[in-house]
């Protein structure tokens, strides 16, 4: 593996970091904060959410770190005028598509999405909202499928896939119209190929997946598990 | 089969074509075929047959001619004559003005028109002239001779120098050079490499790499050997889509007669090269044509994209070094190694060299497909070439780059057709689809129209493709309805801005492209619809409720 030591600059400051390592995790271990919502430590990255977007110096596009692995002397902006309105837009963007009424939801106050809109200091949506009427899947005995609060981020059908090693979950269709299903498009109560180990649940950003029995505000994700896991697969 | 056994099986075919005296050719490509050409073809080897004149003249399915708008074609050869709209109650005139040696007035197109005279045909030499369904008529004119003289004289590096050399670039769209694009791959150290030809050609109203596959099949497997010998690859894959059916099958028959005569397969020609083709279908998505999606679909996965880097060289099909080329640019390849790379650079201009081929579309006389140098004009192409406008109407705008291009205006037609200049013009060379638009098409509904279809085919992987572009078709929607105000036209704005910068690939990237040209130059046109008018007196539902 190509893991030499590399020297950077993340936001003017130097930082030292391995090559098989991304901006994303070398600006973490830095405290440098720069958000992300389809990226989840221990799943492969997708680059799906484009909020982790930065600018590095030299490069014609903004690039998303997650998957952008550290160059020596790369030189990166993490916050600028032009980021942050692109954030912004896009978080909008995720709360205008289906039905994000916080006050309603399961997953208020321990949500990504709301989290985010509020350290990104998002005062309201310009864009109509577009309110879908989806289905909420309840045929499973212990969990919640609520499509109305998903955002595609496929953290569910990472897990399922690269951890619990079931693959139930993937995505139907195309654009707007994508929808995560299980198995064949059936009931997840009916898949047959589902484990209810409950990892999806827990990886989810929002309430779109969650256990039964949690009311408003209630249904705060456990992630402790997935670095043990993936810790134990690739050092063992 | 050897390179002798190549001349002869060339010299025999020759002299067996000489033994007729005349030929007919029938347009057997899928547009003459949907206008009837193959009942036509019956009826002309019928009539043949019934007079006693096989000896004297006989039939051939041949590919594209070009004037898709005069279909179906038939060409009475050695002298040239070209007939238009032939149905199958006229083979006894034709047959008979055979006899007399005259052409027949009647469906007599002339064959001294601007869309003949005007064109260059470097990718389509064989269109219209060759059986692409036999390979010795392929052969026979001077086909896999460049792939046997690469073998047998030239190293790779020899071929990677004199691509480089032709300037060359891709003719998908992007137009990243081809020589350098085989140079990476040929560096990688990967043991095992893959040659896939993009032929998932998706864009509204084009029709180049359809044309090519349909016409001479055997010249895209050859430049793809040649680019597996020059990369260093074994296998290769055809990307088609299942749309396709009459290319699919023709690539196929292509593909069985190559490996029979020992031009793909194990040892070609008695050398240590080895190269295996193989068709894969696309299911009707448009993000296939995406170089990342298309790998993933192949692999048999969702077809998505994935960001870049690692490109396809470095990591493509299940990992390993992939070199990925659209039908044209391979096309192209036979040619630049048999005349060289140098002759190939001489056509064009300074950083666009070639031809291209483009698909004729819409508002004007001569519908269909040509081939040109780069650096003719827009114009040219439209009122030469294409004929212009029907009479009656004017002239609009012209959409280059289908639903990743934009439109182009009467004052810039005189903008030389290469990648900057396009590009400089707020659309882009894109695959060659050039649809011709007159006034009476609303340049908002235009806009409409490709952002519905680029809703369609967004993936819905990354957000701001999958809900943007959903948010610019109910914005333009909404302004042809006339329900909107200023505001709109600023959240175009706002939202193809994002679109660009921020979405994954290059669906997302460009897909703001059509807003974006028709807002720069007719502006006016959104203006109105606010008003509750309509320009181009198109829509109906203009007027403001």
């Amino acid at each position: 593996m190509n893991a030499g030591i590399k020297t950077l600059r993340i936001d003017g400051r130097d930082v030292g970091a391995r090559g098989d390592q991304t901006i994303l995790q070398v600006a973490r271990e830095n405290g440098i904060f720069i958000p992300s919502l389809c990226y989840l430590e221990g799943l492969s990255p997708v680059g799906a959410c484009r909020l982790c977007l930065v600018e590095v110096k030299g490069a014609a596009r903004l690039l998303p770190s997650c998957v952008t692995r550290v160059e020596e002397g790369m030189e990166v902006t993490t916050r600028s005028e032009r980021l942050d309105r692109y954030r912004r837009m896009i978080l909008e963007l995720l709360f205008s598509e289906r039905n994000h009424i916080c006050s309603v939801c399961v997953s208020n106050g321990h949500c990504e999405l709301q989290g985010l809109a509020e350290k990104l200091q998002l005062t309201h949506v310009h864009f109509p909202y577009r309110y879908p009427r989806l289905p909420v899947d309840a045929s499973h005995p212990r969990f919640v499928a609520d499509h109305n609060r998903c955002i595609l981020c496929t953290r569910c059908v990472r897990v399922c896939d690269e951890i619990e090693g079931a693959h139930t979950w993937d995505v139907m269709g195309r654009g707007i119209e994508a929808r995560i299903i299980t198995d064949l498009n059936q009931p997840w109560g009916e898949s047959e190929s589902c484990t209810s180990c409950g990892k999806c649940v827990h990886v989810c950003p929002t309430g779109a997946l969650s256990e039964k029995g949690r009311s408003v505000a209630e249904m705060a994700k456990r992630r402790q598990f997935l670095p043990y896991l993936t810790m134990m697969r690739t050092q063992r | 089969m050897t390179l002798d056994e190549l001349e002869r099986l060339a010299a025999e075919e020759r002299a067996a074509q000489r033994k007729t005296a005349c030929w007919l050719h029938v347009c057997t490509a899928a547009s003459c075929l949907s206008a009837g050409a193959a009942e036509v073809k019956q009826a002309l080897e019928q009539e043949l047959a019934e007079r006693g004149m096989l000896n004297f003249c006989k039939v051939k399915g041949v590919g594209c001619m070009g004037l898709c708008s005069a279909g179906p074609l038939v060409a009475a050869q050695p002298e040239g004559f070209l007939y238009g709209r032939v149905t199958p109650d006229d083979a006894p005139d034709i047959t008979r003005s055979l006899v007399e040696g005259r052409p027949l007035r009647r469906l007599a197109v002339p064959g001294d028109l601007p869309f003949f005279r005007r064109q260059f045909k470097i990718v389509l030499e064989n269109a219209g002239r060759v059986d692409p369904e036999r390979l010795e008529d392929y052969v026979a004119a001077g086909g896999y001779a460049s792939l046997l003289k690469v073998l047998n004289e030239m190293t790779p590096q020899d071929v990677i120098r004199e691509v480089t050399a032709s300037g060359l670039r891709g003719r998908g769209g992007a137009g990243y050079p081809t020589g350098l694009k085989w140079s990476t791959v040929a560096k990688s150290q990967d043991r095992e490499k893959y040659v896939v030809c993009n032929a998932d050609e998706g864009d509204p109203g084009a029709f180049m790499d359809r044309a090519v596959l349909e016409s001479d099949p055997h010249r895209v497997l050859e430049g793809m050997a040649i680019a597996a010998y020059a990369t260093g690859a074994r296998h290769g894959y055809i990307y088609v889509r299942a749309e396709y059916p009459l290319a699919v099958a023709r690539l196929r028959a292509a593909i069985r007669q190559a490996e029979r005569a020992g031009l793909l397969g194990n040892r070609i020609a008695g050398t240590p090269f080895s190269f295996h083709v193989e068709v894969r279908l696309g299911a009707g998505a448009f993000v296939c044509g995406e170089e990342t999606a298309l790998m993933a679909s192949i692999e048999g996965r969702r077809g998505t994209p994935r960001p870049r880097p690692p490109y396809p060289a470095e990591s493509g099909l299940w990992g390993h070094s992939t070199l990925i080329n659209n039908v044209e640019t391979l096309a192209n390849v036979p040619v630049i190694l048999r005349e060289g790379g140098e002759w190939y650079a001489r056509i064009g201009t300074p950083n666009s060299k070639g031809t291209k081929v483009f698909a004729l579309a819409g508002r004007v006389l001569h519908t269909g497909l040509i081939e040109v140098p780069m650096g003719i004009s827009l114009r040219e192409i439209i009122f030469e070439i294409g004929g212009g406008v029907p009479e009656g109407r004017r002239f609009k705008a012209v959409q280059t780059g289908g639903p990743s291009g934009g439109c182009i205006p009467e004052e810039y037609l005189d903008t030389p057709v290469d990648y900057e200049s396009l590009s400089a013009l707020g659309s882009m060379m894109g695959s060659g689809g050039l649809i011709v638009m007159d006034d009476s098409t609303c340049m908002v509904d235009l806009a409409r129209f490709f952002l519905e279809f680029s809703k369609g085919e967004s993936c819905g992987k990354c957000v701001p493709c999958r809900v943007g572009t959903a948010h610019l078709y109910d914005l333009l929607d909404r302004i042809l309805r006339g329900e909107s105000d200023g505001a709109a036209l600023a959240m175009l704005e706002e939202l193809s801005d994002l679109l660009r910068h921020t979405s994954l690939c290059g669906l997302g990237q460009s897909a703001p492209n059509p807003v974006l040209s028709t807002l720069r130059h007719f502006r006016h046109e959104y203006e109105a619809h606010l008003e509750g008018r309509c320009v181009a007196g198109a829509c109906r539902t203009g007027e403001r409720r």
